[in-house]
């Protein structure tokens, strides 16, 4: 159980981390979520004990983590930058580690069997790839068999095989009692293995809750439907209370409806349907609309562009300014365009 | 939760133990990273071939050249032969010292190995001191193996030329060449937990051993003598010496004290400082 507590961490005038109150249960992966520059990576480092808060707490199992007694045994941590010597071996890397510890050195050998290091166990980790100091990394956090585990970034530099068994990898320390805490950028990759959100944009906070009401309050679906007779069709449509947004390109966006209902509707009125498509919004988009206020280094104007695919977006462009989050009760409709 | 079957440990798997991070442990750890890289390694085995080397050169080159030097220096030599054995070497192979010193911290920062550190070991102090602990043993024993194996070979050289002999009041001057290392390494590990960057660290203790150190001196008038006297490294290495520069304020061994001193000042603070500051 990890729990912070109005969890701040300032950099000079900068707020990286603001006020963060967030715990992390046991039994279940917890994704946390939020763009490059969010803060992910100094709260994760905040709880590691590597930084101190400035203000605010964050506990593990109740003790912050410098006062644990057997910290290997209890927390078991991957960060996203390099934390080995490479003039070091990989096997005498994980010894160090053990031994710091005390644990035994059958330890060593299984976790550097678990992870797939077994042939270059004895070279030194300054050649690693990527992929392979990743694995590196996982394997020093096992190695203590903790019952916290905290990946940041786990999936970078890993080939798709790689990631298919970090993600199961994190599943079956979940399913087997564990505290699972893994940070991402992308939504896509939680959506798989995330039972659990923390959403961060910012430093702040913006959503805390189980993927599924995540995913029930941020997917927008319609159905997109084209008809020669949309002139007729149009009007049964709307009096069965369903929206309707007609589209530039002749199509019309029926919400709150499913393609059966609509297909019945058109039967029974012996009107021509030409296309009845389900059209669902990726979480990915609306992730990116929930921390559209929050990034930090926007790449010019093609913040749009990203959230092509026939979805009606809000408009980027009318944001005033990064500063200023997106409110959560207006992710669901259009952001109007605020004045200041 | 290690006798569970898991995707950690199944039951044919070691169990974790209790992982308890006591300071014999961490000992433990700090020795196994030391004896693990090749820094370690190349830095020591420069350090014994150069001070052997010296302590075979000098007396070689004195012996050699024995009817051209001047009285007075014929003279500083029958007064003082081990110091002479010693300090060449000395010289030179404390730049090994020094470097690997800095090293043993500061590579830490510069490879990120620090973040693995303090995740074993959250307790920063005790880190610190177990590090402390291993690195300055390591090199007080290498230092006294060396200071001995250096003292006989210096003597073996002379022998045409002088006997030399180990009174009660030179076994200091062998002994103090482990002491004196001993404390360089502690202090240079101590600059590399401060600086906490390889390059900018050993820029800083090279600089001080070998240029500040002696220029530190032509600073006219008592504030020059203080100054030299009570400058760390020069400090330490009175405790070699038999007669000591008429510019040295104080004894060998108060001269030693001063280093224990600046080197314990400056390990406060690097303890303080790692605590403080964000790894």
């Amino acid at each position: 159980m990890i729990q912070a507590t109005a969890l701040t961490k300032r950099y000079g005038p900068r707020l990286a981390v603001d006020q963060a109150d967030f715990t992390v249960a046991p039994g279940k992966v917890t994704g946390f979520l939020g763009p490059n520059g969010a803060g992910k990576s100094t709260t994760m480092r905040m709880i590691l004990g590597l930084d101190r808060p400035s203000s605010g707490s964050v506990t593990i199992n109740g003790v912050p983590y410098h006062r644990l007694a057997a910290p290997l045994r209890e927390v078991g941590a991957l960060l996203d930058a390099k934390a080995v010597h490479g003039g070091r071996t990989a096997y005498n890397h994980l010894l160090v580690l053990a031994k710091a510890n005390g644990l035994p050195r059958g330890r060593v050998d299984a976790v550097i069997d678990l992870v797939g290091l077994h042939s270059v166990a004895k070279k030194r980790s300054g050649g690693f790839s990527l992929g392979m100091g990743q694995r590196l990394g996982i394997a020093a956090a096992l190695l203590g068999d903790p019952g916290i585990l905290m990946f940041d970034e786990p999936v970078n530099g890993l080939d798709p095989e790689g990631i298919l068994w970090i993600r199961n990898l994190m599943k079956a320390l979940a399913a087997e009692g564990r505290t699972v805490f893994v940070s991402s950028h992308l939504m896509s990759e939680m959506a798989l293995t995330a039972d659990h959100l923390v959403v961060i944009g910012l430093g702040k906070i913006l959503a805390d809750e189980p993927m599924a009401d995540f995913i029930a309050k941020n997917s927008v679906s319609y159905v997109r439907v084209r008809s020669p007779q949309m002139a007729d069709l149009g009007p049964k449509l709307a009096s069965r209370g369903w929206r309707i947004e007609p589209q530039p390109d002749a199509s019309v966006h029926v919400f709150d409806a499913q393609p059966a209902q609509i297909g019945d509707v058109a039967g029974t009125a012996g009107l021509w349907l030409h296309e009845l498509t389900l059209v669902q919004s990726s979480l990915e988009e609306a992730f990116m609309r929930l921390t559209a206020g929050s990034v930090e280094y926007h790449a010019g104007q093609t913040g749009d562009a990203g959230l092509a695919g026939g979805q009606r977006v809000p408009d980027g462009t009318a944001m005033p300014g990064w500063g200023t989050p997106v409110p959560q009760e207006i992710q669901n409709s259009q952001v109007k365009e605020r004045t200041q | 939760m290690a006798a569970r079957d898991s995707v950690l440990t199944p039951t044919t798997m070691q169990a974790a133990g209790t992982g308890h991070a006591h300071f014999g442990r961490l000992l433990l750890a700090e020795w196994t990273k030391i004896r693990s890289v090749r820094s370690t390694y190349w830095s020591l085995i420069a350090l014994i071939i150069a001070f052997l080397f010296f302590s075979w050169l000098f007396p070689y080159l004195t012996v050699s050249n024995w009817k051209q030097a001047t009285p007075t220096q014929q003279a500083n030599l029958i007064e003082d032969p081990i110091g002479s054995i010693m300090s060449s070497g000395l010289f030179v192979g404390q730049l090994a010292v020094a470097i690997l010193g800095v090293m043993v911290t500061a590579s830490e920062y510069s490879t990120g190995m620090i973040r693995s550190t303090l995740l074993a070991s959250p307790h920063r102090v005790r880190m610190l001191a177990a590090k402390s602990i291993v690195f300055a043993l390591l090199i007080l024993v290498i230092g006294e193996v060396i200071a001995f194996a250096g003292f006989f070979i210096g003597r073996q050289t002379f022998k045409s030329l002088l006997t030399v002999n180990l009174s009660s009041g030179d076994v200091r001057q062998v002994f103090g060449v482990g002491l004196y290392l001993g404390m360089l390494g502690l202090f240079s590990l101590v600059l590399g937990s401060l600086i906490r960057h390889v390059a900018g660290a050993i820029t800083g203790i090279v600089a001080l051993l070998l240029v500040i150190s002696n220029l530190i001196q032509l600073i006219p008038g008592r504030v020059g003598k203080y100054l030299y006297t009570y400058e760390p490294t020069n400090a330490g290495f009175a405790i070699i010496g038999k007669r000591l520069p008429d510019n040295f304020l104080i004894s060998s061994w108060e001269g030693y004290g001063v280093f224990a001193a600046w080197t314990a000042l400056l390990w406060a603070l690097a303890a303080y400082l790692l605590v403080r500051r964000d790894a």
